[in-house]
């Protein structure tokens, strides 16, 4: 069955009047990773707010259809939408510290979003929010601290922990790691898999460098100014790469990351 | 015998009142030798980067750079290290560390007229620095604002170069660009260190400094806790954080293999003081 569809989804820039996307597509099953990765400009941001229906002013979904777990959501209401998002559907984004209230403990920031979206009392939504803080590994004393109090990894933990408070069933990772420090995205990196295997949690894994995305998803979107270049499994992406946008991500790495100099059998 | 050093730096401290944010660290370059300092947050490495060019004083060690020993300079002895032009620094930002009202042109024969050239022998040189980094002529007259990022950052390199420089520190150089924009610095990084100039380049990611550098120093907690020929470094790592480094930096063909051994490495660092 097929969780989330998105079928040659054309974006439309009202402003510029133009596409600045044109026509992706792509089907993610419950517990399956998806990937895309682009530079900024590529439409891969505004894919993701076209799932969430949080394009920004001006854009519109001028062709194809998204749909999720079988419902096109073409015309939903604004109060459809509201009760989607995060119970069908969630995010998270790159700069974590700007989706907190900084005055407020962020324990009571997850506990409000629990009581608004699963309609729990507040002794139990403060119960629900210790045992989300202990599913993404942080301990239960994050509970009582303020925004400026966390390092950015915890700040994304806290995000990520906010994100699935009303059981999603899809994730979307939208370069949510790529402020980090390279050992704190590979904690975040390592969560999200462990939350997959765990609960059958469908990931959209999006970032500027092919190798996160290589690291978490099945299947693998390149995307370059609004079209996708190349699409399919990440091994074919990774060993028989088509579009020469694709090569060049490789040859990055192959050339002058640790692709090269790493030995194969140290890895194994 | 290995030829003399550019940079040598000894048992350098740097205290930020009470926060001693370097703690004894050694590092030396050799004439067209890349060496690599990998650190994460606070773990001092723009600290170190910003001694070695003057911005932050030591509060004990020494630094030499081709030859002079600058750690103790003053502000005087510093401008005339700089006029010289024998160490030049690259930021990651390169809107940040053009100056916007200048033109480029005007941004590149700055340091070559502080030098003393002659107007025409300066602007000749312009020339060839944008030749040297690919850039189009018609760019001289724009503003760092009119620029695209690569552009910038080209322009940031070029005028590093304009004084041929012994020692260039690059401080993340590539972090900003998107991925064309990497290869064409790095393979320029390349060139440069062929011609013979000594390069420092900081990152906090191993992986995007492996394929460029001869030597890696690792840098943890204000501390150089290890350091050698990439190649050893990487395939026989020594400190418990520099395997958790390489086994967190993606890759393209390891990714899928080591959870499990992060999971063990993260949990000693913790147990033994390392980061929460």
């Amino acid at each position: 069955m097929t969780l989330l569809s998105l079928r040659d989804v054309r974006i439309h820039d009202g402003v510029g009047d133009r596409d600045v996307v044109h026509g992706i597509s792509f089907e993610l099953a419950p517990g399956a990773a998806v990937g895309i990765v682009g530079e900024s400009g590529s439409g891969k941001t505004l894919t993701c707010r076209a799932v969430l229906g949080i394009l920004p002013e001006h854009f519109t979904v001028a062709g194809g259809t998204v749909s999720l777990e079988g419902r096109d959501l073409a015309g939903l209401s604004a109060n459809e939408w509201t009760a989607l998002r995060g119970s069908t559907v969630a995010a998270v984004f790159q700069d974590p510290a700007s989706y907190l209230n900084p005055s407020l403990k962020v324990g009571n920031q997850i506990a409000e979003v629990v009581r608004v979206k699963t309609g729990l009392g507040r002794r139990a939504a403060k119960d629900r929010a210790l045992e989300l803080l202990d599913s993404v590994r942080l301990p239960a004393r994050v509970y009582g601290l303020y925004p400026h109090e966390l390092s950015g990894g915890m700040l994304q933990r806290v995000l990520i922990a906010t994100a699935i408070a009303a059981d999603p069933r899809v994730l979307i990772a939208d370069e949510a790691t790529t402020a980090l420090d390279v050992t704190v995205q590979a904690e975040i990196l390592d969560l999200l898999a462990d939350l997959r295997d765990r609960t059958g949690l469908a990931l959209v894994v999006v970032s500027h460098d092919l190798a996160v995305v290589a690291q978490l998803c099945d299947e693998v979107l390149v995307l370059r100014a609004g079209e996708t270049v190349e699409q399919g499994p990440v091994e074919q992406i990774l060993y028989e790469p088509r579009h020469e946008y694709t090569r060049l991500l490789i040859a990055e790495h192959a050339r002058y990351g640790l692709d090269r100099v790493l030995e194969l059998e140290h890895v194994a | 015998m290995s030829p003399e050093p550019v940079l040598a730096v000894t048992d350098l401290h740097v205290h930020y009142r009470r926060v001693h944010a370097l703690r004894g660290a050694d590092l030396t370059v050799a004439p067209g030798e890349t060496v690599g300092v990998i650190g994460e947050t606070g773990s001092g490495k723009s600290t170190l980067a910003r001694a070695i060019v003057g911005l932050v004083r030591p509060s004990a060690g020494r630094i030499t750079i081709a030859g002079q020993e600058v750690a103790g300079l003053r502000g005087g002895g510093w401008r005339a290290l700089r006029r010289r032009g024998v160490v030049q620094y690259v930021f990651q930002d390169p809107l940040r560390s053009l100056d916007p009202d200048l033109t480029v042109e005007e941004s590149l024969l700055e340091p070559l007229l502080i030098q003393g050239r002659p107007r025409r022998a300066a602007a000749e040189r312009v020339r060839e620095l944008l030749e040297r980094v690919r850039l189009d002529e018609d760019l001289l007259g724009r503003l760092p604002g009119e620029l695209s990022g690569g552009q910038r950052q080209r322009v940031t390199i070029a005028r590093a170069l304009a004084t041929e420089p012994r020692l260039v520190i690059l401080d993340e150089p590539v972090s900003a660009l998107d991925a064309a924009n990497r290869v064409r610095a790095l393979e320029f990084f390349q060139e440069l260190r062929d011609a013979g100039t000594a390069l420092v380049f900081i990152s906090h990611d191993l992986g995007s400094v492996a394929g460029v550098a001869d030597r890696i120093a690792v840098l943890f907690q204000g501390e150089i806790v290890e350091e050698g020929p990439t190649r050893e470094v990487v395939n026989a790592p020594r400190h418990a954080y520099t395997r958790l480094l390489i086994g967190s930096a993606p890759t393209l063909r390891s990714a899928r293999v080591a959870r499990a051994e992060r999971e063990e490495l993260r949990e000693l660092l913790r147990t033994n003081g390392g980061p929460a």
